[in-house]
């Protein structure tokens, strides 16, 4: 009985996705445990959640998810504009939307649902993607980013951003649009100035020159660039960090806490962290080109990537060569949302790796 | 056709996946790199940034050294009290916080008003003071609310105290809060380290002059802070050395004896003991309470000092310069003897009156004082003998004779702030004067200078120190104020300068006629009266000083307002055999010196030579019961 339970427990649980998921899950207790202490219980408890969460989505098959992308992507855009119109304001930005019983943050969704419905549109129109396909793909992908970034949120709009432009990517978008996209965008981007808000100017500036304003707002970045810098290559060791003890580095359990684990177990512990994320998407990507279908594909590929980007923008930012903007660094930041997002995606890859042969044979 | 298609869109899939790797990849080595680059390249400059973040010192500030008279009763000291202190920076609403404080702390409008000052020119992060001096109480009440009032603490700090209040108030001067002139002192002296957590420096006085052997040495505490400066822990503590402190050559019980004899009247007196040119009293009336300026004056008594009329902030001992009046003329008969212009036995007839080109200068005495030879000129002190005498002498020689006594040139005492006076001369008036009318000297203004009116302008402590080498027959000392320096860490004394600086080539027989005619001024002549009866020799010479020139009409004291009168002078030594102490006495405006000054010089010379103390003027308690049998 327990050993059926157990069968079918794991029978759709990829084993290396599984392995290194929860390599690094243990070291996120670990650095928590630094970081953190008090909110070791609570992660925990989101960490089960998230395991559950990733089951299930395992479960799901990658048909089902086909027919959930239209209502779940409008559903979501929906969400989107009613927190445009109606939500709640906390530190300057309309993120949540109250529902009464619940606060939720719809732009999270979308993390998941942009490159499903993406996904679910290309492999509509396999047979004939041409222009007018990517055209319409761009604007299914524009009207929910512009409405994330407009609440403002610069982080999560990137992710949902990058999700639906990989999509597009491995749709075959032509190099040449590609590159004459990134062109304009560099030629666009002193009038794009305009539009940003101040904190994220003044974000890009910080970056440009953390030292101008060392008490201010540079104050996070010439902090976790010190944090990193004296871990050395071996670091100070496990809850021996001078920066992260002292509480030197800010939202030290959240976004910033890489550099705690770079602060204390150095560079060593940087390379193992680069390895395990380089390893995961080694096996997302592969777990893409042997899915079964476009979509699955697309959908494989798009997360797999999704998960590259949290990380590096997360590193990036931490260790001072991007902007600081509102990105965890998977599976090791504290905080239930984005832990259940990245394992709904991991969940998924496994589906898509379970079903690789259904249509294929 | 389609299956073509299928497999040529997978080809295409998959070539996409390997850019997308190559993508990751590169991504990730440039992550690599960048902590490469800041683990291993730039270690070290993190690694020392970490350690300057995490370490930081705290400077403990010295317990300043204690200011001692020449027999070892504390003038200025040290007390530990508690204060309040707020540190704006962590304090959104500073109104609304020093409201509820003064729910259970007595705060007054003064205390606010203060801190208001403080503000204004305080760094951000610093705590300051709200209220000084907490009770046990108020300390007990506060501790037990504290948790509601982030930013605010309670410290022992030490202050200054003066226990002797006025006395001597403007050898001391005070302390006040360290301000941008103060800065760049300290700068200057290379102390910058040295006062970091310092809050005090002198501002007058031997407080201000020896503020650096008064400071000390400041103490660390290298402590491990988290980001928002709070100290976690203690890692090591250098402590810090005591200032060192000053013993004075001054007497308190003479200087409180000088003090009260002036009574509410202004002036100035300064004794030197002669042989050493430490000052035994500096005395300058009105006088003011150190005290006041120790945690930050209020600004009403800051006002009410300031705006006196007395002006009892001016040391008036070294940076009020006075006519000397007749107290000149010993100097003058010197001058004589030493150029050979006059024999002591020269007498001349002194009709009252002495006339120069057109002008007629008046004796005091109508009718003149008959044959004058030089002992009687001093004796009775007869003008026309020195109105004669100018122009034998000339304004140039008078000039330079002076100067060797050290009229009109800074006397090097151990307190800032001293003024040069005049020491009138052909050079001096075409330095000071623009117009060549009025640069040029004329001989008629000799003969004023000769009685020391005109231009003569000297501070007492140019007169004292004139008086002591007198007195020292020529030798002259720096006069100062700080016998030895005891340095806390060895316990070594450094004495000030107890060698002379200059003997000034005058002959012993010049010296010996003006101190005998000088002693005859107290047996026989305008000093007899208040020296009536003294048990020791005592030198001496009265001196009145014209405020305002009255060409030569005859003027009665008693009709003229207060501040037009004349200043009283007085110069004194004893005992005449061996000089013990010289001094010089002034009241502004006092009238005849013989009637208000010489009776103030007759008090302090009474005390320190007898011991004794003044009729009326009762001994403190302290001393009440030491004498009582």
């Amino acid at each position: 009985m327990i050993r059926r339970f157990f069968h079918w427990l794991i029978a759709p649980i990829d084993a290396s996705l599984f392995a290194l998921t929860l390599i690094l899950l243990i070291l996120s207790v670990i650095a928590q445990a630094s970081a953190a202490p008090h909110m070791l219980v609570a992660q925990f408890s989101n960490i089960a959640v998230a395991l559950v969460v990733m089951r299930i989505a395992a479960q799901l098959p990658p048909q089902r998810l086909m027919e959930w992308a239209l209502p779940i992507y409008l559903v979501g855009v929906l969400l989107l504009v009613a927190v445009a119109l109606f939500g709640d304001v906390s530190k300057g930005a309309r993120r949540w939307l109250n529902l009464g019983f619940m606060r939720v943050q719809p732009s999270e969704l979308m993390k998941i649902a942009m490159p499903m419905m993406l996904a679910w549109y290309f492999q509509k129109h396999e047979a004939l993607l041409g222009f007018k396909q990517f055209l319409i793909a761009a604007l299914l992908l524009a009207v929910p980013v512009a409405l994330i970034a407009k609440q403002p949120d610069l982080g999560t709009a990137i992710l949902v951003f990058a999700a639906g432009f990989f999509v597009l990517f491995f749709a075959g978008l032509p190099w040449k649009v590609i590159i004459g996209s990134l062109l304009a965008a560099a030629f666009i981007a002193p009038f794009a100035w305009h539009w940003l808000h101040d904190y994220q100017r003044n974000r890009i500036l910080t970056l440009l020159d953390p030292e101008k304003d060392p008490l201010g707002k540079g104050f996070h970045i010439i902090q976790s660039t010190i944090a990193i810098g004296s871990g050395g290559v071996l670091g100070k060791g496990w809850r021996e960090g001078t920066q992260a003890q002292l509480e030197f580095i800010p939202e030290r359990h959240t976004d910033f806490i890489f550099a705690v684990w770079s602060e204390e177990f150095g560079l060593l512990g940087n390379l193992v962290l680069l390895v395990l994320f380089a390893l995961l998407i080694a096996r997302g990507l592969a777990i893409a080109s042997g899915a079964a279908n476009l979509f699955s594909r697309l959908l494989a590929g798009s997360l797999t990537l999704v998960l590259f980007t949290y990380a590096f923008v997360n590193m990036g930012m931490v260790s001072g060569i991007l902007p600081v903007v509102g990105v965890p660094l998977p599976f090791i930041s504290y905080g239930g949302t984005a832990l259940v997002t990245l394992c709904l995606a991991v969940g998924i890859l496994m589906s898509i790796q379970k079903n690789r042969m259904l249509v294929q044979k | 056709m389609e299956l073509s298609s299928t497999q040529e869109s997978l080809e295409r899939f998959r070539r996409r996946l390997m850019v997308a790797g190559g993508f990751v990849l590169v991504a990730f080595l440039i992550l690599a790199a960048r902590f490469f680059w800041l683990q291993v390249l730039q270690y070290e400059h993190f690694r020392t940034r970490a350690e300057d973040n995490r370490i930081s010192l705290l400077p403990i500030p010295p317990t300043r050294g204690l200011i001692l008279d020449r027999h070892g009763e504390v003038l200025a000291h040290n007390y530990s009290a508690y204060t309040l202190e707020i540190t704006p920076s962590q304090v959104d609403d500073l109104e609304g916080t020093i409201d509820r404080l003064s729910e259970f702390i007595t705060i007054e409008a003064r205390d606010r008003r203060r801190f208001r000052r403080l503000m204004e020119d305080a760094k951000r992060f610093e705590s300051l003071p709200l209220k000084t001096r907490l009770s046990d109480e108020e300390v007990a009440k506060f501790i037990a609310r504290r948790y509601r009032f982030p930013g605010v603490e309670i410290k022992a700090r030490l202050f200054r105290q003066y226990p002797k209040g006025e006395l001597a108030s403007h050898a001391l001067g005070y302390l006040g809060r360290i301000a941008e002139r103060d800065l760049a002192r300290i700068e200057e002296a290379n102390q910058s380290a040295n006062y970091r957590g310092a809050e005090h420096f002198g501002k007058a006085g031997l407080e201000q002059s020896y503020e650096f052997e008064l400071h000390g040495v400041a103490g660390y505490e290298k402590v491990e802070v988290d980001a928002g400066g709070r100290a976690v822990r203690v890692l090591s503590r250098t402590p810090p050395i005591a200032g060192n402190n000053l013993t004075l050559t001054l007497d308190a019980k003479l200087q409180e004896i000088a003090e009260r004899a002036f009574g509410d009247r202004r002036g100035a007196l300064v004794a030197i003991e002669p042989d050493t040119g430490g000052i035994l009293a500096l005395v300058s009336k009105p006088t003011f309470d150190p005290n006041l300026f120790v945690d930050g004056i209020g600004a009403a008594d800051w006002q009410a000092l300031n705006e006196s009329p007395d002006k009892p902030l001016v040391n008036r001992a070294l940076t009020g310069a006075y006519p000397p009046g007749s107290t000149f003329k010993p100097f003058m008969a010197l001058a004589a003897l030493h150029y050979g212009k006059r024999r002591p036995e020269q007498a001349i007839l002194d009709p009252g009156y002495f006339v120069f080109g057109n002008h007629v200068f008046r004796d005091d005495k109508k009718g003149g004082h008959g044959l004058v030879d030089m002992y009687k000129s001093i004796v009775v002190s007869c003008d026309t003998y020195y109105y004669v005498l100018a122009n034998d002498l000339g304004i140039d020689n008078i000039a330079s004779f002076m100067s060797m006594f050290g009229f009109g040139a800074k006397t090097g005492v151990d307190i800032e702030g001293e003024v040069e006076g005049v020491l009138p001369s052909q050079a001096w008036k075409k330095k000071r004067f623009r117009k060549p009318e009025q640069q040029k000297w004329y001989a008629g203004e000799t003969v004023s200078i000769a009685i020391g009116q005109g231009y003569n302008a000297y501070t007492p402590m140019q007169l004292a120190l004139a008086t002591a080498t007198l007195a020292n027959d020529g030798v002259m000392f720096r006069p100062h104020l700080v016998r030895y320096v005891t340095d806390t860490r060895t316990g070594e004394r450094r004495y000030i300068e107890p060698n002379p600086i200059k003997k000034l080539p005058i002959k012993q027989e010049h010296l010996d006629v003006i101190k005998r005619a000088m002693v005859g001024v107290n047996k026989e002549g305008t000093g007899a009266r208040a020296f009536a009866g003294a048990p020791y020799t005592v030198a001496g010479k009265t001196g009145t000083a014209q405020v305002f020139s009255y060409k030569g009409a005859e003027h009665k004291t008693e009709t003229m307002s207060a501040h037009l009168r004349d200043h009283a002078l007085y110069i004194a030594f004893a005992p005449v055999e061996k000089p013990k102490i010289a001094l010089a006495v002034l009241v502004e405006n006092g009238g005849f010196g013989a009637q208000a000054a010489a009776p103030i010089a007759r008090q302090v010379l009474d005390y320190y030579l007898l011991g004794k103390w003044p009729s009326g003027a009762a001994p403190t308690d302290e001393d009440a019961e030491e004498s009582s049998p």
